[in-house]
């Protein structure tokens, strides 16, 4: 057996690449509650994947045959309902985790020097899963997906000189229909989780080069030399990382430490999708929504058009704008000032635990902004929500600005030198 | 909590006082129930899919679902031939059903789930006479719909109530509920039985997994709250010496 795994090791690297990045890689010991959002996007990620290719051998991607077709898997396909409904449920479950990681990265300045590209990467990720669910939620060719799609797509229409023609060019029509139907089907099945997969994989790549942050944002590498024997780690760690660095005793190796952990919480969220899944799939319209159950009629405009929930922040802010060039560019710059989150934060300081209370203000604003914003794109429009989704609007805006102002000269508490105990 | 949700999507269009904005009645949807399944199928069969039909659902599944030997099915609740094993289609064209009614008679498979049990348990119960109209009748939940009173034969025939009110000093008149001329074969509880009956099949329709969903869900729910105790105690073994 060793001479047989042996024999691997010298042909591919699978003990080396299991050693750095899991058994020997060192992981802060404080990571909490927050930590465990990236373990689970991967394992959505996952489900996401096996779950859709199952639902390919019997979707049919045309506009005659996409609603039947999805109605065959729930009827005739055996536990063909139970595949499209783990498929449905983690197309949400997939917002939830990554929203809760991205609010970890920003309360404990994960982004920060020296993450400004692992930031960057998750934001690409993001941007990239967006444009997968929307593309995805278009395939059953209900009614939200038929308008929801006429909404989204005719956003680019906006476009000055170009947006009619790329609207068409999008469509592959003159109007959605059967055309974009398949051609989304084909950017949702292949293209986009080809994207999203290298992306998750520079992700990690980029993490593991500049290694974890934790709660308290202290750094556990140090320069080389630097440590008595006493402060180093009594784990094992891998070469990669000891070549360089002194490794502070407040690690635990990822494996088996961070996965029993992250395990736990698994366990937890699986509870909850499970739940969702076999007892309310619908999670009241919002998971699936009750026009999507009606097919896609090109005559009939449903009363209220929503993008589902884990769009509707943004929906709100390109509603908030009148113009409807600015309120994309809104929509659009919403996104972009959270790619350069990390140019917005000048403070050195990463964790909230040790920033000026305004800080703490200031996000936990945001999150509720976002929140709020997310209620007000996706309820039925009335006079007070346009003002409502304006103000929130220059509050989400707000939250980068004032962070770039403040964070040159905040206040902070000084950072311990060690992970407190 | 979707009550909840129904409100916060109702609330904003009784101001506006037109569309769907009569207030729904609450209905008992009970699964488990086969003879009340097996009788909403045969309101069905008899009363909705001479123009209605629910072509992504089998006959066959629906007996078998229903507890319904197939023999029996194909006797009483098929009435044109088809095989048990074919989809519940209706006969009628839709190209002229459409001339006919203005709109074709939508698909009822996943109506359930798109109007929701308690708008359908309203719906069918609050057909009103109003003469104006082509089929001679409208509808409280549904106004201007397109679709006679199919049920009257049970129901008897209803008509508005008016009540007169004083509004800023003038009488002024306003619909309140309906009254019934008690010609229809059944009284009201028995019409409301049917109806939640026949509303009980459509949910049914609407989603047939769910048979078999909940009791599938609370066995993993078990397994993983099983699951879980060994692999909190699994990680707190591998943890006690960290510090």
């Amino acid at each position: 057996m060793n001479a047989f795994l042996g024999w691997i090791e010298q042909r591919i690297p699978m003990m080396r690449v299991a050693n750095m990045h899991a058994i020997q890689y060192p992981a802060p010991k404080n990571m909490n509650f927050w930590y465990v959002f990236g373990f689970l996007a991967t394992i959505v990620l996952v489900n996401q994947i096996l779950t859709g290719v199952w639902l390919t051998m019997n979707f049919e991607p045309s506009a005659e045959r996409a609603f039947a077709s999805v109605e065959y898997i729930m009827r005739e396909v055996d536990y063909g309902w139970l595949i499209r409904y783990m498929h449905s449920t983690g197309a949400s479950a997939f917002f939830i985790v990554v929203y809760m990681h991205m609010f970890r990265g920003m309360i404990y300045g994960s982004y920060q020097k020296p993450r400004e590209l692992l930031w960057i990467f998750g934001m690409l990720i993001y941007l990239a899963l967006m444009a997968e669910a929307f593309m995805g939620y278009v395939l059953p060719w209900g009614q939200m997906s038929y308008w929801g799609a006429q909404v989204i797509v005719s956003l680019f229409s906006a476009i000055p000189v170009v947006g009619p023609d790329l609207v068409q060019w999008i469509q592959g029509d003159y109007v959605i229909s059967g055309a974009t139907l398949n051609r989304f089907f084909a950017l949702h099945v292949i293209a986009l989780p080809l994207v999203i997969v290298i992306l998750v994989f520079l992700h990690i790549v980029a993490l593991h080069e500049v290694g974890s942050n934790n709660p308290d944002g202290v750094n556990i590498k140090r320069p080389k030399g630097s440590l008595s024997e006493e402060e180093k780690t009594k784990f094992k760690i891998h070469e990669y990382y000891t070549d360089k660095y002194d490794i502070v005793d407040d690690v635990v190796p990822f494996f088996p430490h961070i996965v029993l952990k992250d395990l736990v919480a698994f366990t937890i969220f699986l509870f909850a999708f499970c739940y969702i899944m076999f007892f309310m799939p619908e999670m009241g319209g919002y998971f699936l929504e009750h026009p999507n159950f009606e097919i896609a009629n090109p005559y009939k405009t449903p009363e209220h058009i929503f993008p589902v929930w884990y769009f509707t922040p943004f929906y709100a802010i390109l509603k908030a704008v009148p113009d409807k060039l600015l309120g994309v560019l809104a929509m659009f710059g919403a996104i972009a000032f959270l790619f350069a989150l990390p140019w917005f934060d000048r403070s050195n300081v990463r964790s909230w635990r040790y920033r000026s209370g305004l800080h703490k203000v200031n996000l936990i604003v945001f999150a509720i902004v976002f929140i709020f914003l997310g209620y007000l794109g996706g309820t039925p429009q009335e006079a007070w929500k346009i003002t409502a989704s304006q103000v929130a609007t220059v509050f989400y805006f707000g939250f980068f600005i004032l962070l770039f102002i403040y964070s040159k000269n905040e206040k902070t508490k000084p950072v311990p030198a060690r992970i407190p105990k | 909590m979707r009550k909840w949700i129904a409100l916060i999507l109702l609330v904003p269009s009784f101001a506006f006082a037109a569309g769907s904005s009569h207030p729904l009645d609450d209905v008992d949807i009970d699964l488990k129930d086969k003879a009340s399944l097996q009788n909403g199928a045969k309101v069905f069969m008899n009363y909705c899919l001479g123009c209605h039909q629910m072509q992504y659902q089998r006959y066959q599944r629906t007996f078998n679902d229903l507890e319904i030997p197939e023999d029996l099915g194909q006797q009483y609740l098929q009435f044109t031939g088809e095989k048990v094993s074919d989809y519940i289609t209706s006969p009628m064209p839709a190209d002229e059903a459409a001339v006919w009614f203005g709109a074709p008679p939508p698909d009822l498979t996943l109506v359930a789930r798109v109007r929701g049990p308690e708008w359908l348990y309203s719906y069918l119960r609050s057909f009103y006479v109003d003469e104006s109209k082509t089929f001679g009748v409208n509808n409280l939940v549904f106004p201007n719909v397109g679709m006679p009173h199919v049920l009257e034969s049970l129901q008897g025939t209803p008509r508005l109530a008016v009540e007169e009110v004083l509004v800023d000093g003038e009488l002024v008149q306003r619909p309140n509920g309906l009254t019934n001329d008690g010609n229809g074969k059944l009284n009201e509880e028995e019409y409301d039985a049917v109806i939640r009956d026949l509303v009980n099949y459509l949910v049914y329709t609407g989603e047939p997994s769910r048979l078999e969903s909940e009791s599938m869900g609370r066995g993993v729910l078990i397994f993983i709250v099983i699951f879980f105790v060994f692999a909190l105690l699994l990680k707190k073994d591998y943890w006690r010496d960290v510090k």
